[in-house]
């Protein structure tokens, strides 16, 4: 007998530009959890939404229990047993847990039906769901389980899980793979996108490693440890930065107390009572799951949104609680917001004329308003030489960069304009392991410079590796600080998911 | 349900397709121009000819041309203040209007004075006229966060309504016959004209600077910077600490100024007095106009030459074969609907679902 539920032959799929997939050959064996993984851009996303039929191929064919399967839609994907959940969940918000449900099926059931169908299925893999709650009222880890839910409901035989705990707490997590576990025993095959390493160690059978749009190798999960994963995944050792404590100094730089926002709308975080004090040179970092309350956060330091806002921002022992953006850049506050897309960058302009967008205050390229290209053009080329940006030149349009090489662009111009404080949230999102690993330097390489930095991200690993004390934000509260070099992850871990006293 | 016909993203759009987009338009306006004159019974290159040459075929043509034209680029410029930054201010005609009720308040007012002063004066008034109506739909929008289309709109309107009771009201010609129109300017008040015998008046010369001044603050300070980063992407505009009510204020500003002077530019200039007619809906076409020009200076005043071609043609249209001057705004219609069409599919590609 065949032991192999899919077979992946030889596919291809070229982008301008880019092979995204070249010659990606595996197979995923019967009731598996199956990894793949990969850091961004390694190609996993296109396989996937050709598995999905999101995208066809350019070649190569892809075998479900031996039979040829060329899908044009994900309607016909779902109806031949390929169940997929994404990693931004695809939910109406202000709709039912069985209105959503019943919007994901391509037949036509009674709700009656429907509910039954779905505590059938919950009870089956121990799912938890309250069918008429409305989504919004959900947290992550239960809007994913409907997710969950409404890919079970087409009966597939494999289920596709895209990156499913980047927006999950650590205890979410675990109790996502007693499910995946579960879904495995009952005969469900996983295929699970991924790529953080001990993820694949502890709970997966198999693992395909993709690098480059290439598939590396194919093996057993058990055999790897995280040191030889990461060295197939990356293709090289990464050398892990040491946080040097010496770079802070006793002085209070930066204070906010007891700040808050309430906004009344179901889609916002209120801002709860939020206070921490940064010190000369320190790299302070406020960890949390998406969704709790950092963007909020963000846009109360940065000066965007400060309408109707409570207690107390100092910097530098001046009041900027109800400063406007413009003018706390010019007591050198710099900002690096989540999106590069049309928000700390504009696509459609250059980068020459990106630089501009936050250091046009204080007559630097201006005089009376009028600008000085010269000098502009300077400013961008030392900042593309300076932070390894590749680009043909300064005056190519910013959506033309990879966001890698945008990212390392938004973070040099802040960087170069000699900021005293720093705000970044989410550094490295999105971005390929060689920018990830140079940003991260060239933080850390300010601070010692004495520049302070608040950093607001997602990725824990990413505040370990350069912060000097973390905080954690959940539900818009924020927890005291820890130091980094102490940290009990697993206490951290609670907090991400629970309530902050 | 699937739809029979998918518009897919083609990605990157290009800079020539942009630039040949319009001409692209035009082209098809012309071909379908004469497929409706063929379908009324004339012969197309005939009726081309009459519309589109015979009427710059001579000097006293080209002055006409450029008559129309002037208006047209002026305001058409002065929206794209407004447009760049995605504010759509469609109601130029009012601020036009309101030009041309404070302008010619003022020529009004000092009929029988001869001095240097009147004209100035009341371009100056114009110009404050167009802007101050402009900044209503402002106000709103910044206070209330009111929609500045409806409001713009709607404002047209009453500006018209006002102009209309001045002009059979307080303001009518004592000496007029009971004919709806104010008495007419003195010799000061009347904009000068440019070559003897022929209409064209210093208004185009002011219109050039304007245009030259518009470039200038677009591409070279902070200013044209900040509306340029707003149109693009709001966020952005913010994270910069761009103030937003102030580029809203200034854009309709600019955008009002310019229309009014163009509405004193008509009563000072061809016509010399006010009444009830004095804008061939010069604000709304200058709408097609600055699309049409992509909102650049060269482009807006190779647009508003097209454009003021359609008027003239229309005219001569009538008066040689006797169809209505109405077939004018049917040309400027096709025009914009062709460039909105190709524009759509430079930026989108169509795909068949079978």
């Amino acid at each position: 007998m065949n032991p192999y539920l899919l077979e992946i032959n030889n596919i291809c799929k070229k982008y301008p530009g880019v092979i995204a997939n070249n010659n990606v050959s595996f197979n995923i064996r019967d009731g598996k959890i199956h990894a793949l993984l990969g850091e961004n851009g390694a190609g996993k996303s296109t396989l996937v939404k050709i598995l999905f039929g999101l995208v066809t191929s350019d070649s190569g064919n892809i075998l479900l229990n031996r039979e040829e399967i060329k899908f044009k839609n994900p309607s016909e994907a779902k109806a031949t047993g390929v169940g997929m959940v994404f990693q931004h969940f695809s939910l109406f918000e202000s709709l039912t847990v069985s209105e959503n449900l019943i919007l994901g099926l391509e037949e036509n059931i009674s709700f009656k039906k429907l509910k039954n169908r779905a505590i059938e299925i919950s009870k089956k893999y121990d799912l938890t769901l309250d069918l008429d709650s409305p989504i919004n009222n959900l947290s992550a880890g239960e809007k994913q389980s409907v997710e969950i839910v409404r890919a079970l409901l087409q009966e597939p035989k494999i289920l596709i899980m895209d990156e499913p705990t980047s927006v999950l707490t650590p205890n979410e997590s675990d109790k996502l793979f007693a499910i995946l576990k579960k879904l495995t025993n009952e005969g469900k095959t996983i295929l699970y996108i991924t790529h953080k390493l001990d993820e694949v160690i502890k709970n997966c059978d198999e693992v395909t490693i993709m690098r480059n749009g290439e598939v590396i190798t194919t093996c057993s999960a058990e055999a790897e440890t995280k040191e030889t994963l990461a060295v197939k995944m990356l293709g090289y050792k990464v050398k892990s930065q040491v946080t040097d404590y010496k770079s802070v100094k006793n002085n209070i730089l930066f204070q906010v107390k007891n700040l808050s926002k309430e906004y009344n709308d179901p889609f916002l975080t209120d801002i709860k009572n939020i206070s921490f004090s940064l010190k000369e040179g320190e790299i302070f970092g406020i960890a949390g799951v998406a969704g709790n309350g950092q963007k909020e956060l963000m846009e109360l330091l940065t000066g965007e949104n400060i309408d109707n806002i409570r207690g107390e921002v100092l910097f530098d022992n001046t009041n900027i609680t109800n400063l406007p953006t413009k003018f706390r850049r010019e007591l050198a506050i710099g900002f690096v917001p989540e999106d590069r897309l049309g928000h700390s960058a504009v696509p459609e302009l250059s980068l020459s004329e990106n630089i501009l967008l936050s250091q046009f205050a204080g007559n630097k390229f201006s005089k009376i308003g009028i600008l000085n290209f010269e000098e502009i053009e300077t400013y961008t080329k030392n900042v593309i030489s300076n932070f390894n940006v590749k680009t043909p030149n300064e005056l190519i349009s910013a959506k033309n960069l990879s966001g890698g090489n945008l990212q390392k662009f938004v973070i040099g111009r802040e960087i170069s304009s000699n900021p005293k404080l720093l705000i970044v949230y989410q550094p490295t999102w999105g971005v390929d392991t060689g920018a990830e690993s140079f940003i991260r330097e060239s933080l850390i390489k300010l601070s010692k410079e004495g520049t302070s930095l608040l950093i607001i991200s997602q990725d824990l690993d990413e505040l370990i590796e350069i912060t000097h004390s973390v905080s954690v934000i959940s539900k818009g509260k924020l927890s005291e600080p820890f130091e980094t070099k102490n940290l009990n992850i697993e206490k951290l871990g609670i907090m991400m998911g629970g309530e902050i006293d | 349900m699937e739809k029979l016909i998918k518009l897919v993203p083609r990605g990157s759009s290009s800079q020539s397709m942009f630039i040949l987009a319009p001409i692209f338009a035009i082209f098809l306006t012309l071909l379908t121009g004469s497929i409706i004159f063929f379908l009324m019974g004339y012969n197309p290159s005939n009726a081309l000819k009459i519309f589109f040459i015979s009427p710059i075929s001579n000097a006293y043509g080209i002055s006409e041309l450029l008559v129309k034209a002037t208006p047209l680029a002026l305001i058409a410029m002065g929206l794209s203040f407004c447009f760049k930054n995605n504010i759509y201010n469609i109601g130029a005609e009012g601020q036009l209007t309101m030009g041309a009720i404070f302008g010619g308040g003022v020529g009004i007012y000092f009929y029988d004075i001869s001095s240097v002063l009147i004209l100035p004066g009341m371009i100056i008034a114009g110009v404050l006229g167009g802007a101050l109506w402009a900044m209503i739909p402002a106000l709103l929008k910044t206070k209330f966060n009111t929609n500045e289309i409806l409001t713009s709109l709607m404002l047209a309107y009453i500006a018209l309504l006002i102009l209309d009771y001045l002009v059979v009201g307080p303001w009518r010609d004592p000496d007029g016959f009971n004919f709806p129109k104010t008495r007419p300017f003195g010799e000061s008040g009347r904009m000068p004209i440019l070559f003897q015998g022929l209409r064209i008046h210093f208004g185009l010369i002011i219109t050039l600077i304007l245009i030259a001044f518009s470039w200038f603050i677009y591409s070279k300070t902070i200013f044209g910077f900040q509306l340029k980063v707003s149109g693009f992407s709001p966020k952005a505009a913010r994270f910069a600490g761009f103030n937003k009510n102030f580029l809203i204020f200034s854009a309709f500003a600019i955008s009002g100024a310019f229309a009014g002077l163009a509405g004193v530019g008509e009563v000072s200039g061809p016509i010399g007095l006010i009444y009830r007619d004095i804008s061939p809906n010069y604000g709304f076409t200058a709408i097609i106009v600055c699309f049409l020009g992509r909102l650049h200076p060269l482009g807006i005043i190779f647009a508003s030459l097209v454009i003021a071609l359609t008027y003239l043609g229309a005219e001569d249209a009538q008066l040689f074969l006797q169809i209505p001057a109405a077939v004018g705004f049917v040309f400027q219609g096709l025009v914009l609907f062709f460039l909105l069409g190709s524009d759509l599919l430079v930026n989108f590609k169509l795909r068949l679902n079978n």
